[in-house]
């Protein structure tokens, strides 16, 4: 049952992450990777951390790719077929990243081999808040500055140049 | 579980249809449809009828899949959400306590929420796949209008949360239960917490679009906003959605403010025992006849509750003028994100104290 669920949205995830970097329109592309967040999700639970499934579902799907549509509707992006060149550097340059990725991927998993089924207990909230804020409180709070640092590089690019700058 | 929730939330649309109605005719000194049924009550079976007879036009131009799907998504958050909101006493099955919620977990409320938040594709597809300015407009107004007020909201939710030490809202309950204010007043949420009462109840008339937050829709600027190019079973699929929102946030409210399916100073476990034991209490489907009382017993008084809550919306929405869609947004981020803020702030210091 858990490896019939696992296989159907695995192969949701990685049909609609294909669908995302392949699809001529851009709002079809950012709904495919909605359907991508939500099986990753699903995945989640099955690994026994459903509270990560709801935060990926409330803030991702739900409020930043909001955000991602909200943009390519304002920019009015319908059915815009990609121009920019692939130059053979880049498909070289892509290649190369892939094999890399591949390899560490698959000398990693290699490495650690199959955990034992029931050896993913599922971790209750308790636990997760309690490492987070005593274990894992120095990446948190360097995480959380580092958040804070691109909002406000955000609200600077974003604000209209001052006066003097029009002449540009 | 699930059945007592579809049902009701699906009674809820109905009736909604026909009470709203009648009471924007009350509150405006007229009658309101008064023809079909006693009291006009069967008006709700002949808008359905005239909805599903109708054509199912297509707009061209028309993003066709997005289009037909968009109505469908209405319902997906309005139909899943109800499952984190406990309806009754905990009752005992083989051996086991069983509590009356249809998923109990510790994601408890973070799943409504995360449910809820995907009901914005809805107004998003319908706008961006009609092909129309006006549509589109709309469901720019409903993406950014959502957003801005789910963060107010969630706020104001996670206060609630802090006391209860649960993200589960059987446990939000329970903690209603044990207390009481002043020595007299119920151990409601909404006493010591009226500022994130606000801020949530301002909140959910955003997030369901309702007046005076109906900007996606407002009728005087963008014909009907996201629905304009909607007709038939397609459009009443969006108006039941926004009913059937109204109807799940309204018992979140009830259960986080209002101490859901508990009545103050009544335990209901004991009732139903009583009631049985007039019965004699028989054996039903392998249960005591209590352990079926319990739960319907709750489910009746947070039914109760929520309607309330819904009458409220009502009255609201045909007393309060429209908002500017500059004053919306001010109201949500100037105003209601700082206060909730300022709420969860005060309740963390109330609850580490331990006057909470």
């Amino acid at each position: 049952m858990e490896i019939a669920v696992f296989i159907l949205f695995a192969l949701v995830a990685v049909i609609s992450a294909i669908a995302v970097i392949t699809h001529p329109n851009p709002v079809y592309s950012t709904l495919s990777l909605i359907v991508t967040l939500f099986a990753t999700a699903v995945l989640f639970v099955l690994l026994g951390a459903p509270f990560l499934a709801a935060l990926q579902i409330l803030l991702y799907a739900g409020a930043i790719l909001v955000l991602f549509l909200f943009v390519i509707m304002l920019l009015n992006l319908r059915r815009q077929r990609s121009t920019s060149p692939r130059g053979r550097g880049q498909v070289t340059v892509a290649a190369l990243g892939a094999v890399l990725f591949f390899g560490t991927l698959a000398a990693s998993l290699l490495a650690t081999g199959r955990p034992e089924p029931g050896a993913l207990a599922p971790v209750s909230l308790h636990q997760l808040s309690r490492a987070l804020f005593s274990h894992y409180l120095l990446p948190f709070q360097i995480i959380g500055l580092l958040l804070l640092v691109a909002v406000i590089a955000a609200t600077v690019l974003a604000r209209r140049a001052p006066a003097p700058e029009e002449e540009r | 579980m699930i059945v007592p929730w579809v049902v009701a939330v699906l009674t809820a649309v109905v009736l909604m249809v026909w009470v709203e109605r009648r009471m924007s005719a009350l509150i405006q000194d007229r009658r309101g449809p008064n023809r079909l049924g006693p009291l006009g009550l069967f008006q709700a079976i002949a808008d359905a009828a005239k909805f599903i007879f109708k054509e199912s036009l297509t707009p061209a131009g028309a993003d066709r899949p997005l289009y037909l799907l968009a109505p469908l998504l209405a319902l997906l958050p309005a139909l899943t959400t109800f499952v984190v909101i406990p309806f009754g006493p905990a009752i005992e099955v083989s051996e086991r306590t069983l509590r009356m919620l249809v998923v109990d977990t510790d994601t408890g409320v973070m799943l409504f929420l995360a449910l809820a938040s995907l009901g914005v594709y809805s107004l998003v597809m319908a706008g961006y796949s009609s092909n129309n300015k006006y549509s589109l407009l709309g469901s720019l107004r409903a993406a950014a209008q959502m957003i801005s007020y789910e963060l107010a909201l969630t706020l104001s939710v996670v206060a609630v949360l802090l006391p209860a030490t649960s993200l589960n809202l059987a446990a939000v309950v329970d903690y209603q239960v044990s207390k009481q204010w002043l020595g007299f007043l119920p151990g409601w949420n909404v006493f010591p917490q009226a500022l994130g009462f606000l801020v949530f109840l301002v909140a959910s008339f955003a997030e369901t679009n309702r007046l005076p937050f109906d900007l996606p829709e407002a009728e005087s600027e963008l014909v009907a906003g996201y629905h304009t190019e909607y007709s038939a079973m397609r459009f009443a699929l969006f108006f039941m959605g926004e009913y059937m929102a109204m109807t799940t946030l309204s018992a979140l409210g009830v259960t986080l403010y209002f101490g859901g399916w508990t009545l103050p100073g009544v335990d209901l476990a004991a009732v139903a025992a009583t009631v049985a034991g007039w019965c004699g209490a028989p054996q039903l489907f392998g249960l005591p006849l209590a352990s079926w009382l319990g739960p319907l017993f709750g489910f009746g008084v947070l039914m109760a509750k929520v309607a309330l809550w819904l009458l409220f919306f009502v009255w609201v929405r045909w007393t309060f003028p429209r908002f500017r869609y500059d004053q919306l947004m001010r109201l949500g981020w100037k105003v209601l994100l700082p206060l909730a803020l300022v709420n969860l702030v005060a309740i963390a210091m109330l609850t580490v104290g331990g006057v909470l």
